[in-house]
C-alpha cells in the first residue's frame, strides 16, 4: 500500500512507526500494563501484563515493519490474535460488552502516540502527522483484530452451549427391559430432531430394544418439518427392527396435525407415555395385573 | 489402495471393482474431515448412486474429490462422464423414474443426502454431476469410537 | 473387501442352512455382482432345501444404497413367492437413517434387532402357521417342511 512516496531517502512513515514501536517497545509495555485491558486480565503479576505488552508492541513493529499497517490479515497480527485472544476472552466472559472492550484497546493508543511525538520533537509537522497517522491507522487494525477475535470467541461459546443444551435435551431412558424412551420437551428443530433421531436409535442398539418411545407431551408445537422428522425415525427404526410409538400427542397438536393434512398413519400414537408403555409390555407378552381398574383402561 | 491418506483424488469409473473404490475413498477422506457416523454413510450412499449413475447411464467416467474450506470443512464431489447425457433433468430427478433396472431413487435420493447438488447435461455431450457436503457444527457425542 | 481376490467360489456369500431357516451374513463392501449372485443363491437354496425361512444378518454392512436395498426386497419377495419369510436382522442406525433419508423404507421388509431375534421370530410363526394355514391368510406363509436334511437341535 504505497500511499506516500518518501520523500527524499528519508523512511516510509509506516516504517518509522515500526522502528519506533520496536525501539520504545519497553516504556510502551510499561504504560500499557496499567491500561485496563492488560491490568484487569493479568491480575496477578504486573511482570505478565509487561510482558503481553512487549509482544503485542513487537507484533505491531513488524505489520508496519511490512507496510501493512490497515491490513487485520498481516501475519504478524497472528501473533496479537493468540497474545490477545486469551485476555480479550477472558474480558468477554467477565461480562465486558463489546463496546467496553472496543474502548479498551483505544485507550492503548494515547501513551504511544504520546511517546511518538516525543520522539518526532525535531521533525516537520507534516512528518508527525504522516507517523501519527500511520499510527492511529495501526491501532485502528489492532481494535478490528481484538474485537474479532472476542466476536469469534463468543461465537465458539454460543456453538459450545448449543450442543451442550442438544445434549441435555435428549436423555434416553431405559423403562424396561427392551423399552426405551425419550421425553421430547420444548422446540424440535431440524438439528435437534436429527440429535433426538440418532441418539434414540443408537441406545435401541445399545440397550436392545425392541421398542422405542418418542414423547412428545412437552413439545409445544408440531409442524409439518417435525411431524417428517417423526415419520422418519418412526421407519429408521422399522428398519432396524424396532418399533417406535409416539405418544403424549395433545388434542390441540392433534388438530394441527390433521389441519396441516400430515399423514401420521404409518406411525403408531398412544395417548400416554404410560399407555404406550403399557402397549410395549403387552407386545412383550407380559401381563400387567392391577387390582384397582386404572383409569386408561377405560379409553 | 491408491488412494490412502489424501483428501483430493480422481478415481476412474468403469467397473463394480471402481465402485467399491469409489465408496472407500469417499469413506476415508469424509473420516479424515471429522465427519460424523451418519454424516458419512449419507455421503458414501449418496457417492455409491451417482457412482452408479455414472457407470450404467453414463457408461463410465471418473468421480473427482476435492476438500472445501469454510467455517467447518467440506468435501465436493464431482462425478463426470461422456455418456448421452440426460434429457429431461426435472424428470431425472422425479422419485422412481428410472432409465435403468434400479429402483429410480438414484439422482433424487442422493440430492437428498448432501447440502448442495447440481447437474449439468446435455444429451449427447455427457453429464457432470457436483455434489457438496459440509460437517455438522454438531459433532455426535456417541461416535468417539 | 473380499471382493478384491478370487475368494473360494467366485466372491460369493456364504449361505449357511440351520434347520429350517436359511442364514446369510453379509458384511463389508459388496460388490454389484456379488450382491446379485446372492440372490440367485437364495433363491436356488430355498427351491432346493424348502426352508421357511431366510434371515439375512447385515449388521457387518456399513452401507445400503438403492442398488441393495432393491436386491434385499428382491431377495425377500422371491422367498416369498417359495413360501419362506424373510427377516433383514441388525441394520445399523447410520444406514437406517441414510435409507429412510435416501427414500428407501422398503415397506415389504421384515426385520429385526439381531440375529436371534430374527430366528425367534421365524420359529414363533412357523408354531403359529399350522393353526394359520386354515385361514385364508396364513395359507401362503406355510407350507409342508420336506426336505429337511440336517436339522440341528439347540
Amino acid at each position: 500500500m504505497p500511499e506516500r512516496e518518501a520523500a527524499g531517502n528519508q523512511q516510509t512513515p509506516e516504517h518509522a512507526v515500526g522502528d519506533f514501536l520496536l525501539r520504545r517497545r519497553e516504556q510502551i509495555a510499561q504504560r500499557w500494563a496499567d491500561a485496563a485491558l492488560f491490568r484487569t486480565v493479568f491480575t496477578v503479576s504486573r511482570d505478565e501484563a509487561v510482558e503481553a505488552g512487549r509482544a503485542v508492541a513487537e507484533a505491531l513493529a513488524a505489520a508496519a515493519a511490512a507496510g501493512r499497517v490497515e491490513d487485520p490479515e498481516a501475519n504478524a497480527f497472528a501473533v496479537v490474535r493468540e497474545q490477545l485472544s486469551r485476555t480479550a476472552a477472558s474480558r468477554s466472559r467477565a461480562g465486558s460488552t463489546i463496546a467496553q472492550i472496543s474502548a479498551e484497546v483505544d485507550a492503548l493508543r494515547p501513551p504511544v502516540t504520546d511517546l511518538l511525538r516525543a520522539d518526532l520533537a525535531d521533525a516537520s509537522a507534516e512528518r508527525v502527522l504522516e507517523c501519527t497517522t500511520a499510527l492511529t491507522v495501526l491501532m485502528g487494525t489492532l481494535r478490528l483484530v481484538v474485537l474479532e477475535t472476542v466476536m469469534s470467541a463468543g461465537q465458539e461459546l454460543i456453538d459450545r452451549q448449543r450442543l451442550q443444551l442438544l445434549e441435555v435435551a435428549t436423555p434416553v431412558i431405559k423403562l424396561w427391559e427392551g423399552i426405551v424412551a425419550v421425553p421430547l420437551i420444548g422446540t424440535l428443530d431440524s438439528a435437534r430432531s436429527q440429535v433426538v433421531m440418532e441418539t434414540l436409535l443408537d441406545s435401541v442398539v445399545e440397550q436392545h430394544a425392541r421398542f422405542a418411545i418418542l414423547d412428545i407431551t412437552g413439545v409445544p408445537t408440531v409442524d409439518s418439518l417435525v411431524a417428517q422428522h417423526l415419520m422418519k425415525t418412526v421407519a429408521a427404526a422399522r428398519l432396524m427392527g424396532a418399533e417406535c410409538i409416539v405418544s403424549g400427542i395433545r388434542p390441540a397438536i392433534a388438530q394441527t396435525i390433521v389441519h396441516l393434512g400430515i399423514d401420521l398413519g404409518s406411525v403408531l400414537t398412544r395417548a400416554s407415555l404410560a399407555d404406550a408403555l403399557a402397549y410395549a409390555l403387552q407386545q412383550q407378552g407380559a401381563d400387567i395385573v392391577s387390582a384397582v381398574p386404572s383409569p386408561a383402561s377405560h379409553r | 489402495m491408491q488412494t490412502a491418506g489424501g483428501v483430493s483424488a480422481c478415481l476412474p469409473i468403469h467397473s463394480d471393482m471402481d465402485l467399491v473404490w469409489v465408496r472407500q475413498h469417499v469413506r476415508q477422506a469424509a473420516a479424515q474431515l471429522g465427519f460424523g457416523l451418519v454424516e458419512q454413510t449419507k455421503l458414501v450412499t449418496a457417492a455409491s448412486e451417482l457412482a452408479r449413475n455414472t457407470l450404467v447411464h453414463g457408461g463410465g467416467g471418473q468421480m473427482e474429490c476435492a476438500p472445501l474450506e469454510g467455517r467447518s470443512p467440506g468435501l465436493r464431489l464431482t462425478f463426470s462422464d461422456d455418456g448421452p447425457g440426460i434429457a429431461d433433468l426435472d424428470q431425472a430427478l422425479r422419485d422412481g423414474y428410472t432409465s435403468g433396472d434400479g429402483l429410480g431413487m438414484g439422482l433424487g435420493g442422493a440430492r437428498r443426502l448432501v447440502h448442495d447438488f447440481s447437474v449439468d447435461s446435455r444429451p449427447g455431450a455427457g453429464t457432470t454431476v457436483t455434489v457438496a457436503v459440509w460437517k455438522s457444527g454438531a459433532p455426535r457425542p456417541r461416535e468417539e469410537r | 473387501m473380499t471382493g478384491s481376490f478370487p475368494v473360494p467360489h467366485g466372491g460369493h456369500v456364504p449361505v449357511l442352512k440351520l434347520g429350517d431357516v436359511l442364514l446369510v451374513t453379509l458384511q463389508g463392501d459388496l460388490h454389484d455382482g456379488t450382491a446379485e449372485q446372492l440372490q440367485q443363491d437364495i433363491s436356488q437354496a430355498v427351491a432346493d432345501h424348502g426352508v421357511t425361512g431366510v434371515v439375512l444378518d447385515i449388521s457387518g454392512v456399513e452401507i445400503v444404497d438403492s442398488f441393495l436395498g432393491r436386491v434385499l426386497a428382491e431377495i425377500a419377495a422371491k422367498a416369498g413367492l417359495l413360501a419362506a419369510q424373510t427377516v433383514v436382522a441388525g441394520m445399523r442406525p447410520a444406514v437406517a437413517i441414510t435409507l429412510v433419508e435416501l427414500g428407501l423404507t422398503l415397506p415389504g421388509l421384515r426385520t429385526a434387532l439381531s440375529t436371534e431375534d430374527a430366528m425367534r421370530l421365524l420359529s414363533a410363526e412357523a408354531e403359529q402357521a399350522p393353526q394359520a394355514a386354515k385361514g385364508a391368510q396364513g395359507a401362503q406363509t406355510w407350507v409342508p417342511r420336506s426336505g429337511r436334511t440336517c436339522r440341528e437341535s439347540p
